[in-house]
């Protein structure tokens, strides 16, 4: 690891402690979603389609309710219909008709896997012969499942309703395009003419899934009274809670939701799928219920990302100045509206300093599952097309990659294509870290090549609580509600620890459950760290408020007579009289005597994210006998803004860097012409393992972010933008073969290389 | 007055305005004045938008402060993964 951090100017940020969380973890104590156990709890399952598209005629679960051992079942009748309107929830706006269909179907079944019904009996082998016992009668329906063939003309329609938006005059007939977006910056044709070269491509990506370890799994326990608990695996169990409430018609108040553990999330935790199914089925049987997906569910009935269709130009001068961009993404939906087109079409060309842009896009529905958020959602399909193109051109022009994009770089004061200018970013000097990186300068062996490309995510804030006690004795509880996936309790123990100047290891946190803290938005968007960091020191420095109330109360003095210094509560000066300094430890010892705990409390709806760039580096070796790329060396660059626990940012990148490997080399759904899934397993679907990489090295750019109070950036999204481009481009210099579809699997390689002549 | 730029796709709502200048003073005003000239974007205001301040993206922010001077993006709301 190498690092390019600025000389440490605190005392515990940006060190490295042992996270607080992690005995647990690694002794097998700490509890996942489908580790909790309540008395009496049924198993639930539920019954799937096995038709990618089909109208369901009826449903007749009576036998099934018969069956010894089965307590409830519920169906698309169990939950209110909803209307179809977009209404502000979770990750942006929401159709709550979509949701409950997605969740339950109603009149069709759009994929393979589509719920149809759930049941919840003594045993799981009860369940299944429930499951067995529910008569389902459909009318199979033609299917289809490519994006490029969903938009052709007699395309079999998903949604008889679904008329595409942002079209002038609207059209009057269906189609499975819900949505074209278009953004626009300067005169794209004006810059063309003024190109020297222009170069035009089309690219190709397949739906690939997130890919956590841990499936999807709770246990919901109903009342009597109406009111329920709920335990998840999740991002977010806040929205759980909206989302379960609105399903379901209850009251926001009466639902807790607790989250576990969470065995990878990295965006496909932040919907519901089990949840509104199992506290349904618990309010029915008036017995706590329990369900866990297969990863055959996981594969088939859980949001992969899209698949996509990326057509690019872009318009340079000799001397390596880009004078135009555009760009024309089509994206994989899922069944029902809702891909990532918007910020695919944002990303674009985000890396660069443009005046002219054109990007438009399209959401597409097809008989495959919805797909949910994915790292950076949309940005790594765009980009890859782009900086696969953008390396093109370098090759073509004879320029060095890095030269290439240090001429076009976007900076401070640059225009993105999707209108704002940008603050203070580091693109430059994530480019700058790579020419001098050891990485790029080291030689290359036989059948090797190098790569680089570079990425970009914006990054977010939004509502977060915080809540943070002074104990009896000294120590401190931090209560966040933003779940922990990548190390942020220890994050914010930290920045707790450096504005209170207390031992670390005297904060103990919690993620706290959704009726022991107001509101908190999930943890995504790369906001956790940025947010709850933020919140964090407001929590703290409402403590040293407080506690200097307190002292100063004892002293007899006025409030503004006390300061707080080097983690002591002092008297400001020589005229505030002589008192003996006191500790956070010694106001806590006479706290209860002196108004009350110290409890502070932050509850903000946290602005100021800024975005972050990254570069990556990849060496690849191509076997000309078996098309087999191997990644031999890859670097990963990225502007943290500050690195709070430096340990943890690289963990983000390398856990990035890995699933945009993956994604590149091996990660595809693939489907038969019967519309079904075929490698719904993670023997079939290959990510890539310790076992077929090398070390990912990291290298920390720290360019701070001046809106947050320790100049944190979000961090945990960037490092899967570059991956696919960086090393497309170095299989095309490995192979001689330059790759415009993924994933780069053996057989494609082997068969590119052969007809090109090079195997 | 502030510069207001409309992304994207809300141009449909506007008859096809994209920028203009509005005299607002946070972005709850904005909005509101928006609505008022512009019917059709109203109900969109409340649905998934983001604006950026003089480069600064703010969500969910209607109190956020604008200048007289600022420069205005309203512009499709971020999520993430």
């Amino acid at each position: 690891m190498q690092e390019r951090v600025k000389k440490p100017q605190f005392d515990v940020v940006g060190t490295r402690p042992v996270r607080p969380d992690g005995v647990d973890k690694v002794t097998g104590r700490a509890k996942y979603g489908a580790d909790l156990k309540m008395a009496g709890q049924l198993v639930g399952k539920v019954l799937r389609s096995p038709h990618p598209h089909a109208r369901i005629k009826s449903i007749d679960v009576s036998k099934a309710l018969a069956l010894p051992g089965v307590k409830a079942v519920v169906t698309s009748k169990d939950f209110p219909e909803q209307p179809s309107e977009f209404i502000p929830a979770g990750e942006g706006v929401v159709n709550y008709r979509d949701m409950t269909n997605n969740v339950m179907a109603r009149e069709k079944v759009l994929y393979e896997g589509h719920a149809v019904a759930a049941v919840a009996a003594l045993n799981e082998k009860a369940a299944l012969a429930a499951l067995d016992a529910i008569k389902v009668e459909y009318e199979v329906l033609p299917h289809v499942i490519d994006e490029m063939e969903a938009i052709k003309p007699g395309a079999p329609i998903l949604h008889e309703d679904m008329i595409t938006t942002g079209v002038t005059p609207p059209p009057t007939k269906a189609s499975n395009i819900s949505k074209r977006v278009e953004f626009n910056l300067g005169d794209v044709d004006k810059g063309f003419a003024e190109a020297d070269l222009i170069v035009e491509r089309e690219f190709k990506t397949k739906a690939v899934h997130q890919g956590y370890i841990e499936p999807h799994a709770c246990l919901a326990s109903a009342s009597e009274d109406g009111s329920a608990e709920l335990w998840v695996t999740t991002q977010g169990h806040w929205v759980v809670r909206a989302y379960c409430a609105k399903l379901l018609d209850w009251d926001i108040s009466k639902i807790r939701v607790t989250s576990s553990e969470i065995g990878g999330g990295f965006g496909g935790k932040t919907v519901v799928y089990l949840e509104p199914l199992a506290l349904a089925l618990s309010k029915k049987a008036q017995r706590p219920v329990k369900m866990v997906m297969s990863r055959e569910e996981v594969f088939k009935a859980s949001g992969p990302t899209s698949g996509g269709t990326v057509k690019v130009k872009i318009g340079v001068k000799k001397d390596g100045t880009i004078t135009a961009g555009e760009a024309e993404i089509t994206l994989q939906a899922g069944a029902f509206q809702g891909s990532p087109v918007q910020p695919a079409c944002m990303c674009a060309f985000a890396n660069y300093d443009l005046e002219n842009v054109k990007v438009v896009g399209y959401d597409v529905v097809s008989n495959r599952p919805k797909v949910a958020a994915y790292r950076a959602p949309g940005g790594p399909i765009s980009t890859y097309g782009v900086e696969s193109l953008v390396d093109e051109i370098a090759e073509k022009l004879g320029m060095c990659p890095i030269e290439l994009r240090l001429k076009n770089a976007a900076k401070e004061g640059t225009r993105a294509a999707y209108g704002p200018k940008f603050g203070p970013v580091g693109l430059i000097e994530c480019l700058e870290a790579a020419k001098d990186s050891d990485h790029w300068k080291a030689p290359l062996g036989p059948n090797q090549g190098r790569g680089l490309a570079a990425g970009f995510w914006f990054n977010i804030g939004g509502e977060t609580t915080v809540s943070l006690q002074l104990n009896e004795d000294g120590t401190l509880t931090l209560m966040a509600g933003t779940p922990d996936i990548g190390g942020l309790r220890a994050s914010l123990c930290m920045m707790a620890a450096e504005e209170l100047k207390v031992d670390v290891s005297k904060i103990r946190p919690i993620i706290a459950d959704t009726s022991s803290l107001g509101y908190n938005f999930l943890t995504g968007g790369s906001r956790s760290t940025f947010s709850s960091g933020m919140a964090t020191v407001d929590a703290a420095r409402s403590i040293v408020k407080q506690a200097c109330g307190r002292a100063a109360k004892l002293w007899d003095i006025p409030e503004e007579a006390v300061t707080f210094e080097d983690g002591m509560i002092r008297p400001a000066g020589e005229n505030a009289g002589k008192h003996k300094p006191m500790s956070l430890s010694d106001i806590a010892k006479v706290a209860g005597k002196t108004g009350g705990a110290i409890v502070g409390y932050a509850a903000i709806s946290a602005q100021g994210a800024a975005p972050s760039f990254g570069v990556h580096i990849a060496d690849t070796e191509v076997d000309p006998g078996t098309g087999k790329v191997t990644v031999t060396r890859y670097t990963a660059i990225q502007d943290a803004g500050k690195a709070i626990h430096p340990s943890y940012v690289e963990g983000q990148y390398q856990g990035g860097a890995v699933q945009g490997i993956g994604w590149a080399l091996n990660e595809e759904y693939i489907y038969g012409e019967d519309g079904k899934l075929q490698n719904a397993g993670f023997l079939d679907y290959r990510v890539p393992v310790a076992s077929d990489l090398p070390m990912i090295d990291t290298i920390i750019v720290e360019v701070p972010n001046p809106r947050h109070p320790y100049g944190v950036r979000g961090i945990g999204e960037t490092p899967i933008v570059p991956p696919m481009a960086a090393i497309g481009a170095a299989v095309r210099r490995a192979s001689g073969v330059r790759f415009f579809e993924l994933p780069m699997s053996p057989p494609k390689v082997l068969k590119a290389m052969k007809a090109a002549g090079k195997a | 007055m502030a510069h207001v730029v409309l992304i994207g796709n809300l141009r449909q709502y506007t008859g096809d305005v994209t920028a203009l200048d509005v005299d607002a003073a946070s972005v709850r005003q904005l909005f509101r004045k928006l609505g008022e000239k512009f019917p059709e974007l109203a109900p969109h205001l409340e649905e998934g938008l983001a604006v950026a301040i003089d480069g600064q993206i703010y969500q969910d922010a209607l109190l956020e402060p604008i200048r007289p001077d600022s420069e205005v993006h309203i512009l499709p709301q971020i999520a993430g993964g």
